[in-house]
């Protein structure tokens, strides 16, 4: 439709309309602004067309055919921040594309594939609250017998997160090679954080380390939210102990390091924040509330089980998860 | 041709006057009502950054041709503070924050041609130009 042919249009549904005054017009007058709009035509230039087919159809007083000119004007701006609008939209999308692009890359800093052992499964699960994540993991098998996993939390979410990450990431693959124990990974990677990484930002993170002959986790924390362990022999569920100051707070932190055997069934569940950090009807849910929806997975497969809480804590909130989810599961089989 | 009709703009009632100015020589050369007001619309901002940011300055409104186009040039100038982002005046969005420069974003799309030169300190000349149809 050219500029000919939505004003025909416009004076015919305003012809009818003064003849009638029939809804159905004004259906048509709507049916037609949409049209309008999506060719990108001005408020003002409406105004301005409505006063000449008026003008056209009916005697006008000078008076009033002159007031339209004050309309006109007072539309101009209007005209102005519809345009405007165009421009930030298409801006937007050139965004919007962006940070898919960069999602994408994101993805290729964490691993692929978890290590496989006959004796050790292991589950995971990892949901970003928006398109980029702030929760970062990894495993590395460092030979037959001992793989590591680290759970970092980066706090603040989305681009800035996510670039922090990769920071992590080639921290960590750095020192993975020299076989250095938890502490001394998260004591590293402490000094690589506080002196990159600027003020006010700081990063969680769980690393340990399974070996799978003995059976043996030795794990240090920094900060982070938490993990349980669920000892099958006693049927119950334990906090990992976990004290540790947060990464980039300080240069020089010795972080403690922990030590437990593992049983044929027993379970280590890793998480970050964002799992236990949900409102349930008005109140933020309890670990305790956590510890139950674990019992209830316990017989069932590592993967599994990640999954299952995954959806039941979505349930629980409403659908909504306003942080990363990130879980990780390692299960003793035999 | 090429008359030159130039406007200080020192008080509020220089912007009408400046306004009142370029829309009685787009009428003259029978610019449509719509494109009357977009070029007044454009000479009120143009006029109102001088007045409120430069407190003295210039807007100067030309005809021009150039083949069988007629057209309409606009200068404003001033010896004001300058702009020391143009990038970013030039941002849609910056056009509300109500700062120097606010405004030049519609005042571009408003016209047909638009350049800006601005040093800070120095002050600040826009130069636009709006053809006919």
């Amino acid at each position: 439709m050219a500029r000919q042919e939505w004003e025909d249009e416009y004076r015919k549904i305003l012809q009818a309309f003064l003849r009638g005054r029939g809804e159905d017009q004004l259906y048509l007058g709507q049916q037609l602004s949409k049209w309008l709009r999506a060719h990108h035509v001005a408020p003002e230039e409406i105004v301005d067309f409505h006063v000449r087919a008026l003008a056209e159809t009916v005697e006008l007083p000078e008076l009033v055919k002159d007031s339209f000119q004050l309309l006109t004007e007072v539309m101009i701006e209007y005209g102005i921040a519809f345009r405007e609008y165009r421009s930030l939209r298409s801006r937007q999308q050139q965004l919007e594309s962006e940070i898919e692009v960069a999602a994408t890359m994101q993805q290729t800093l964490l691993p692929r594939t978890s290590p496989q052992f006959d004796q050790v499964e292991i589950g995971l699960i990892s949901v970003p609250a928006k398109q980029m994540s702030g929760d970062y993991y990894n495993f590395a098998k460092h030979d037959d017998q001992v793989f590591s996993v680290a759970l970092a939390d980066i706090i603040g979410k989305g681009i800035p997160a996510a670039l922090c990450m990769s920071m992590i990431k080639y921290a960590m693959d750095s020192f993975l090679d020299q076989r250095i124990t938890p502490a001394a990974m998260l004591g590293r990677l402490n000094g690589v954080v506080e002196r990159n990484i600027e003020p006010g930002m700081f990063i969680t993170m769980f690393y340990g380390m399974y070996d799978t002959c003995l059976h043996r986790f030795r794990y240090a924390v920094a900060g982070h939210e938490p993990g349980f362990w669920y000892r099958a022999s006693k049927g119950r569920l334990y906090d990992l102990e976990s004290r540790g100051l947060v990464l980039g707070v300080t240069p020089d932190v010795d972080y403690q390091e922990y030590e437990i055997d593992i049983e044929p069934g027993d379970l280590l569940i890793l998480m970050t924040d964002g799992v236990t950090e949900r409102k349930v009807g008005g109140r933020f849910l309890q670990r305790e509330n956590i510890a139950d929806l674990i019992q209830a997975e316990i017989g069932s497969p590592a993967q599994q089980i990640a999954e299952n809480l995954y959806r039941k804590l979505l349930l629980l909130s409403n659908l909504e998860l306003p942080d990363d989810h990130t879980m990780i599961v390692i299960r003793r089989v035999v | 041709m090429a008359v030159v009709y130039r406007i200080p703009i020192h008080t509020e009632q220089d912007i009408v006057l400046a306004r009142q100015t370029g829309r009685n020589i787009a009428k003259d050369l029978n610019f449509g009502n719509i494109v009357q007001s977009r070029i007044a619309t454009a000479i009120s901002e143009l006029a109102r950054n001088i007045f409120l940011y430069a407190e003295k300055g210039t807007v100067t409104i030309t005809p021009i041709e150039r083949g069988k186009a007629i057209g309409l040039r606009i200068v404003a100038e001033d010896q004001g503070p300058g702009i020391r982002d143009i990038r970013k005046a030039m941002e849609d969005g910056y056009s509300t924050s109500g700062a120097l420069g606010a405004g030049l974003p519609a005042v571009k799309r408003l016209m047909d041609e638009f350049s800006i030169q601005s040093i800070p300190g120095k002050g600040t000349s826009v130069t636009v130009i709006k053809w006919s149809d």
